[in-house]
């Protein structure tokens, strides 16, 4: 079976030796990209837009988590997304999760007998691929949300709820009750914590704050925006079927990812 | 001295009350009392019901008092012998009194009958309930002693495998160990030279590392050049994977070599470079590691030109294991230093005490 791959792991013997094997367990499939770095993965996926992705989990710059995240975000509408195969040393979080959403992984070192039922498992599901219709289904966003909640969290205690966010403003802090709070927008390396009418800038990431709110009030609608969920007035659909809203008390519009717009199916 | 050893170790596990074992030691005292009551029928030919009645009494009332009362006194049991041969006297006293009362009560007698007896005869009886008394507090509380001193030597076991396999878990990290296998795999097809090189520094590692979290003890005999040398393995292992991301200088002088250190003390500083600096960037980065005597101090220091992080990192970087170390190995002569910031690299800078003609 012909078809193309990508591969992104980001030491490089390792990324010889994947070709290597897959060059025997699948003599058909060809290897239009091999790079070093999650940022590039996204970009040459995108370019490319191979059948399959090997990724790496822990990269320098995204994670191969992250990466496939955001390429399911930038996906061209009416193109095939590709099969994804996740590849990792050891990661304990990451292997339960891709067992419990059964996911294709392989661990490194990569072993051919292994490696070849992964293939086997490709080939099926790129043979039942049908190019016409929506390449996302909700299953594979679900799953991929799934995979970035595990490989996000691996806190075993849920934290304490946020109750008050203090911000540094000039020489002061300012202590924002989370009840104000309308939206999260991760920016650069702060967060930018909106209320209604102002605005201030936090050092906490999106990821380490996300366990600290209360999933019932605050939604992700995109991969760097937490909304308030009772703050939001309408849903609204561009020609181009991309979701945006708008939120009660900001002029914004907040652009919804694919990856989240399962939330806002009308009842 | 055997006795303030006793305390000391039977104080930390506090009291808990078990049945099984207050049966036991009734039973023990039963057995003791009907002795006793037979001994006496056999001296004076009284009739034994009559003495079983009254050793019962007696014996069971001083046992009681004596095993209640020193719970009541301390926590652990252990009163201390001052306290505990007061408490004997005193319970084999009362009891005695208390116990005949009870005797004559259950025997229909007059209530003071068996204490108005001939002085000498009740004398000689509390002489033998006061020896029996004694020889049985004895007997119970070295025992709870013992069996105390147990648990907590047990406990002190527990605790000090739980630190060394934090360490072993810290040191051999199974993302680095499989990555590396990984590679090693790769070699063997392909350049068997360097696969055997990188065997080789592995086994180093491997075994540094097991010997390391085995025992603190060999303290002493580890020196910085042993350490450095560790690094290095460790170092040429992380260059076959990361390739030219990762450039490192180590900076040992001569005279500095024989100075001993903690084995594998700057290697989770080292790891935390790699893990937290170099990785993370597309174009990696350099780690130095050197040393250098000032004053009557052994200054080390780690530092990479990596990707940084925030002046106070997060908890689980390894720091606090390597500080509690140094604190382990030179209390309160030994400190680190730690400094990071965004995009600027971190540099860890250890001071510990000279060590002179090592």
């Amino acid at each position: 079976m012909k078809a193309t791959a990508l591969i992104a792991e980001d030491e490089p013997l390792l990324a010889q030796a994947l070709q290597a094997e897959l060059a025997r367990a699948w003599p058909g499939l060809q290897i239009v990209a091999s790079v070093g770095d999650g940022d590039a993965a996204v970009a040459q996926a995108l370019r490319l837009q191979p059948d399959v992705l090997f990724l790496d989990i822990r990269m320098p710059g995204q994670t191969g988590l992250q990466a496939a995240a955001e390429l399911a975000d930038e996906w061209p509408e009416g193109a095939p997304f590709p099969a994804l195969v996740f590849v990792t040393a050891y990661d304990a979080y990451a292997v339960e999760a891709f067992e419990a959403q059964a996911v294709d992984y392989v661990l490194k070192p990569v072993q051919p007998e292994r490696l070849a039922r992964t293939v086997q498992r490709v080939q099926q599901l790129l043979a039942q691929r049908q190019p016409t219709v929506d390449a996302f289904d909700d299953a594979t966003l679900a799953r991929l949300r799934a995979l970035l909640v595990a490989g996000n969290a691996p806190s075993p205690a849920t934290p304490p709820r946020l109750k008050v966010i203090p911000a540094s403003v000039g020489q002061g802090i300012r202590m924002v009750p989370i009840g104000e709070v309308l939206v999260f927008e991760a920016a650069d390396k702060y967060v930018r914590v909106l209320t209604e009418g102002s605005e201030v800038l936090i050092r906490t990431p999106l990821k380490e704050l996300l366990p600290q709110l209360e999933p019932a009030d605050f939604w992700q609608v995109h991969r760097g925006t937490v909304v308030r969920a009772s703050a939001i007035v309408s849903v609204h659909r561009d020609e181009a079927g991309k979701l945006s809203l708008r939120l009660r008390g900001r002029p914004e519009n907040w652009p919804v990812s694919r990856l989240y717009a399962g939330q806002f199916k009308a009842m | 001295m055997a006795t303030k050893g006793m305390r000391d170790t039977a104080a930390m596990p506090p009291f808990k009350f078990k049945p099984d074992v207050t049966a036991r030691r009734a039973l023990v005292v039963v057995v003791v009392n009907t002795v006793i009551a037979l001994i006496i029928t056999a001296v004076n030919g009284d009739a034994l019901a009559v003495n079983l009645v009254y050793s019962q009494c007696i014996g069971l009332g001083i046992w009681m008092m004596i095993d209640g009362g020193r719970h009541v006194l301390h926590p652990s049991g252990w009163p201390g012998a001052w306290r505990m041969a007061l408490l004997v006297v005193f319970a084999v006293l009362t009891s005695y009194v208390g116990g005949s009362v009870v005797a004559n009560l259950l025997l229909g007698r007059p209530l003071l009958a068996s204490l108005s007896n001939v002085p000498r005869a009740t004398l000689g009886f509390v002489l033998m309930s006061l020896a029996a008394g004694g020889f049985g507090a004895y007997y119970f509380t070295s025992r709870a002693m013992l069996a105390n001193a147990r648990l907590a030597q047990e406990e002190a076991q527990r605790q000090a495998s739980e630190a060394r396999l934090k360490l072993l878990e810290s040191q051999l990290e199974p993302h680095m160990l499989f990555n590396t296998l990984a590679n090693l795999r790769v070699l063997i097809g392909t350049d068997p030279v360097r696969a055997t090189a990188m065997l080789d520094r592995l086994n180093d590692f491997l075994r540094a590392t097991l010997t390391a979290s085995r025992t603190e003890a060999s303290a002493g005999r580890h020196t910085l050049a042993d350490e450095f040398a560790r690094l290095r393995d460790y170092l040429e292992l992380m260059a076959v994977r990361m390739g030219p991301r990762l450039r490192y200088t180590l900076d040992l002088p001569e005279q500095l070599a024989r100075q001993p250190v903690p084995p594998l003390l700057l290697q989770p500083l080292v790891e935390n470079c790699i893990r937290h600096g170099l990785e993370p960037s597309l174009l990696g980065g350099e780690i130095r590691v050197g040393a250098r005597h000032e004053g009557n101090d052994l200054v080390l220091e780690v530092s990479d030109t990596g990707v940084g992080c925030e002046p106070t990192p997060t908890p689980g970087f390894g720091l606090s294991q390597v500080r509690e170390r140094l604190e382990t190995a030179y209390p309160g002569h030994a400190r680190m230093d730690w400094h990071g910031q965004p995009g600027g690299g971190t540099r860890a800078l250890l001071t510990l005490p000279w060590t002179t003609s090592p």
